[in-house]
């Protein structure tokens, strides 16, 4: 069972969807009940994944192999690494709080609804498991049918424009980087004489620059789609107004990593030379900052609450991004723990507007105001969900965004000095929300009657808030975990970085020509 | 001289033979025995024995050549030729056929136009298609041809007292005789070049002579006429919607899966023979047709709200794929062909099939208003048709992920960069009208009470397409293995 940990984790929710289908459907609390509990036993059975993993150990852990299309050089190949660790984490809880959260939103279609997110469950946590690239490809698609009838089915007024909107962007996107992932197989069986889709052997092609940069591209908008990087984040917003609370979740909380983790993976420690080329740093940190500024600019302006998240997700996403492109420790740490942050406190404000969309079916952030004294637990966790968000220190968000900082710093000042931008204008729009509908006096008399926060709400946001209060105050652990993994892809990338960095920090005496050597 | 008839000949031939038999066989029963217009469903199970005699020879064959190591054998001095790709193609042509036939009584019962023949013809075509995939000569090419064709051509306009299906015959008999036409001056030409109508000597003497030659250019264009014409690429794909859209939805799958089938099959061995040689002078045409048909097919779906035009469009965008394979020409894209034949058969099929399950009394079910909220009155085959439409657009893990996978890559290792960027592009414009059919499916509300049209036969027909459809996506290592066989040549 110990070597099977990953596939147990990874096939729960599909075995729970199977058993789902034979309910029928007009049990309805049954199935709720079977799908909570389906949820909640795949947090569980995720657990032992933290306390098996060894952060001292370099490479990928809990690896599965097996053999799955031979005659293509296809295997079925789990395994993670510190990276992939926190994402799964990430996934499973949410997963679980999503699926919890829509017990009352969710009156219509209640089987269909829980079988869609166990799917969707399966295929994201394959996404962050799969370690050959066909078969992260086959999640990687598997994940666009289940968002596609969450949004389409259960969203709002313009669904199904945001829905196959959604599906149109991210396919476009995938197909290009199939051709991409396909030029790496072509090419390793032209060097090596085998094909393999696997991540480890394609990491031993050494491909011109310029074969390199067309497959950077190619995963460029594959990737570049899914987090969405400006100017590819059209999508999101339609996306994330339209889609029930629980979709937007899931969406904002795990799916928009998808992107950011396949830069990580897959683009820098498979494409290094094209990574580390001028230009391409030089663009993708240019669309990571105006996506920061863009998106907080953006947000600013909204009147509508769901609206206002959604592009908040931009600006914030583009410090992921950012992060990634840094190239140094601290950027890339700060990105995977950013991602996750992003995670939390992104999640947690979708399930609140979810809560207050429930209660007045309207998000026109016009049509509140004074909430706090109707509702004053939900405004407490507003308040920190909110701050969370912004970046105050204590909370999880300061402390992804200054690592992401300190690395973009490190790198490039101008970088570092426009983004700091992003951080003052993210206060500003959540400040100015949350004084909008939070503070003062109710001035919307429907407003009066509205009911707090319900033990199950609550029971949805606490292990959000601890996380976020754990990874704010202690963040050490999880630095703990990342510095293998990143370690790892900063040396294949920049090969002798942490050489140079150790040579400056402590002036090696001089070397005796020829002796010695680096060490 | 070789004897005029060896067992080798009969050997080779008796999968043919044994379809013509039973064809006939039908005729007779059907007014000799069944002389009940209720009793002609029984019919269904003389296709059903014929296709096992028919599977019996080829299994035979395959057999044959396994044990002795052959990867051909010849008959009627190299008229027909029996390998690993005529099996491969057969083996499609006897599912293609048995699935539309078990579908068929019923909705020819609802629809009026229950006749002996029907089940004849099908066999009938499927003795030409066995010769469009068995043939090296032009002759026994042209034959099979024309026995599929004429078959096709009174099986669409099988529906005699609606006027779409008689329109769509005469089109279809028009059009088709015209491309005829085309192909046969272009054999003719070839047959002027080699002195010889074996598709062998053709290409030697085809090799012989300059890639430009203008003769050979003249053979080529006007054989590609017909060909193009049968696999309805752009510019000659005007009859496909027409002729979809009229015959009888069971005629029409039929139709869409075992005719293309074939006459892929026969594409592949007029352009890997005889015109091998030539290929620099019509691969930059092949590729122009191929993106053509891709643009047509798909643009051209997106604003169908017919079902079977619809499909008819998809599945002129679908032949633009796989001439990609052809184009790329090496060995990946040539099992890329044979490997996107092979789950167009059963994806293509299964979408059909659900739409012959809408026609019911008094409805005709082909609009997409028909199938709105097909999720709330049959689950089942809601969710049967998304795995086939998801299929259809190529989504992984269904089989037609599978038949792009080696279309893109074989693009990829033959350098044809450009053509492998607009033939992505396009699965994201399929999935558009593909899904257009899903959200009326899961979407909207039922606007029709009326339940399915079911009958055993297409259930288990539907069974049989989803499981493989899913199968092939899902654990495709010895399907792949099959298709590689079609390779031994």
């Amino acid at each position: 069972m110990d070597q099977h940990l990953l596939s147990l984790v990874l096939f729960t929710p599909l075995a729970g969807l199977v058993v789902l289908l034979l309910i029928p459907g007009r049990h309805k609390d049954l199935i709720r009940v079977w799908a909570n509990l389906v949820g909640f036993v795949g947090f569980l059975i995720s657990l032992p994944l933290v306390s098996r993993f060894d952060r001292a150990a370099p490479g990928y852990q809990m690896m599965e192999r097996g053999s799955w299309i031979p005659s293509l050089g296809v295997q079925y190949l789990l395994g993670i690494d510190g990276i992939s660790l926190l994402l799964i984490m990430l996934t499973t809880l949410v997963g679980f709080l999503a699926i919890l959260s829509s017990w009352t939103a969710i009156q219509d279609r209640v089987k269909e609804y829980y079988a869609m997110f166990l799917l969707l469950q399966t295929g994201m946590l394959g996404v962050f498991m799969a370690l050959d690239f066909f078969l992260f490809y086959v999640f990687w698609e598997l994940v666009l049918v289940p968002m596609y009838f969450i949004i389409g089915v259960w969203g709002g007024p313009r669904k199904l424009y945001a829905a196959i909107k959604f599906f149109l962007y991210t396919l476009a996107g995938s197909v290009l980087m199939l051709l991409g992932i396909l030029t790496l197989y072509f090419e390793y069986a032209k060097q090596f004489g085998t094909y393999t889709f696997e991540i480890s052997q394609l990491m031993r092609l050494d491909m011109p620059l310029g074969m390199q940069e067309w497959v950077f591209w190619a995963f460029f908008l594959g990737f570049a789609i899914k987090v969405p990087m400006f100017p590819f984040h059209t999508w999101l917003p339609d996306a994330h107004v339209e889609a029930p609370t629980a979709g937007s979740v899931i969406l904002a909380s795990v799916l928009l990593k998808m992107g950011t983790y396949g830069f990580i993976r897959f683009s820098l420690p498979l494409l290094p030379k094209a990574s580390v080329d001028q230009t391409i740093v030089q663009a993708l940190a240019v669309l990571s900052i105006i996506g920061i500024l863009y998106g907080a600019l953006v947000s600013l302006m909204q009147a509508d609450w769901k609206k206002l998240v959604a592009y908040s997700s931009v600006s914030h996403l583009g410090f992921c991004t950012l992060g990634i492109f840094a190239l140094n420790p601290n950027g890339l740490a700060g990105s995977v723990l950013q991602q996750i942050n992003h995670g939390i406190s992104t999640g947690m404000l979708f399930l609140i507007i979810g809560i207050i969309y429930e209660r007045r079916h309207t998000r026109e952030i016009s049509e509140y105001g004074g909430l706090a004294h109707v509702m004053p637990k939900y405004a407490v966790v507003f308040a920190i969900a909110m701050l969370s968000s912004a970046g105050l220190p204590l909370l999880n968000g300061f402390v992804g965004e200054f690592t992401i900082l300190q690395g973009a710093f490190e790198r490039s000042h101008v970088w570092a000095a426009f983004s700091v931008g992003g951080v003052i204008l993210g206060a500003a729009y959540l400040l100015w929300l949350y004084q909008r509908t939070m503070l003062g006096q109710v001035t919307n008399g429907k407003n009066l009657g509205l009911a707090d926060l319900s033990t199950r709400e609550m029971a949805v946001f606490l292990p959000l808030i601890a996380w976020a209060i754990w990874i704010g105050v202690y963040p050490k652990p999880y630095f703990e975990i990342l510095e293998k993994p990143v370690a790892q892809i900063v040396e294949r990338v920049r090969p002798g970085y942490f050489q140079a960095q150790a040579a400056r920090a402590h002036p090696a005496p001089l070397r005796v020509a020829g002796g010695g050597g680096a060490q | 001289m070789n004897a005029f008839y060896t067992s080798t000949d009969h050997f080779v031939l008796i999968p043919a033979i044994m379809l013509a038999l039973f064809g006939c066989a039908v005729l007779l029963f059907d007014f000799w025995v069944f002389p009940d217009p209720k009793q002609r469903k029984y019919l269904v199970l003389f296709v059903v024995l014929g296709e096992v005699f028919t599977g019996f020879g080829l299994w035979r064959q395959q057999a044959y050549l396994a044990a002795n190591g052959l990867s051909q054998l010849q008959a009627f001095q190299g008229a027909l030729t029996v390998d690993g790709f005529s099996i491969f193609f057969n083996w499609i042509f006897v599912t293609a056929t048995l699935i539309v036939a078990i579908v068929s009584y019923k909705y020819l019962e609802i629809a009026g136009e229950h006749h002996g023949e029907y089940y004849g013809l099908l066999l009938f075509a499927q003795a030409g298609m066995f010769f469009l995939a068995t043939g090296t000569d032009l002759i026994t090419l042209f034959i099979g041809l024309e026995l599929m064709a004429l078959s096709f051509y009174v099986m669409v306009g099988f529906l005699r007292t609606e006027k779409r299906s008689n329109e769509a015959a005469m089109k279809y008999l028009l059009l088709g005789a015209f491309s005829s036409g085309f192909l046969v001056y272009g054999f003719s030409v070839m047959y002027g070049i080699s002195g010889s109508t074996r598709l062998t000597d053709i290409a030697a003497a085809v090799a012989g002579r300059d890639a430009w030659d203008p003769v050979v250019f003249l053979a080529m264009v006007t054989t590609s006429v017909g060909l193009l014409f049968k696999i309805s690429a752009v510019p000659f794909h005007m009859w496909a919607p027409d002729a979809y859209e009229g015959a009888p939805t069971t005629v029409t799958a039929y139709l869409s899966v075992a005719s293309k089938a074939a006459s892929f099959a026969f594409l592949l061995r007029i352009f890997l023979g005889p015109l091998a040689p030539a290929r620099v002078s019509w691969e930059w045409l092949m590729s122009a047709v191929a993106i053509a048909t891709m643009t047509v097919g798909n643009l051209a779906a997106i604003n169908q709200t017919n079902l079977k035009r619809l499909l008819a469009y998809s599945s002129i965008s679908h032949a633009g794929y796989m001439l990609l394979g052809l184009i790329a020409g090496n060995a990946t894209g040539i099992k890329g062909v044979a490997v996107y034949v092979l789950v167009y058969t059963f994806m293509n099929l299964g979408a059909f099939l659900v739409v012959v399950a809408l026609r019911r009394k008094g409805i005709i079910g082909e609009d997409l208003d028909d199938i709105a909220g097909l999720i709330h009155k049959s689950p089942g085959y809601a969710v049967l048709m998304l795995i086939f439409l998801l299929s259809l657009a190529g989504i992984p893990p269904t089989a037609g992920f599978l038949g792009k996978y080696y279309i893109f890559l074989s693009l990829i290792e033959t350098r044809h960069y450009v053509l492998a960027v607009i033939a992505t592009l396009y699965v994201a414009v399929a999935i558009y009208y593909y899904f257009r059919i899903v959200r009326a499916i899961f979407i909207r509300d039922v606007t029709e009470k009326e339940p399915l049209a079911t009958s055993f036969g297409l259930r288990v027909a539907l069974g049989v397409s989803g499981v493989l459809t899913l199968a092939i996506g899902i654990y495709p290592e010895p399907f792949l293995r099959l298709a590689q066989t079609s390779l031994m040549r």
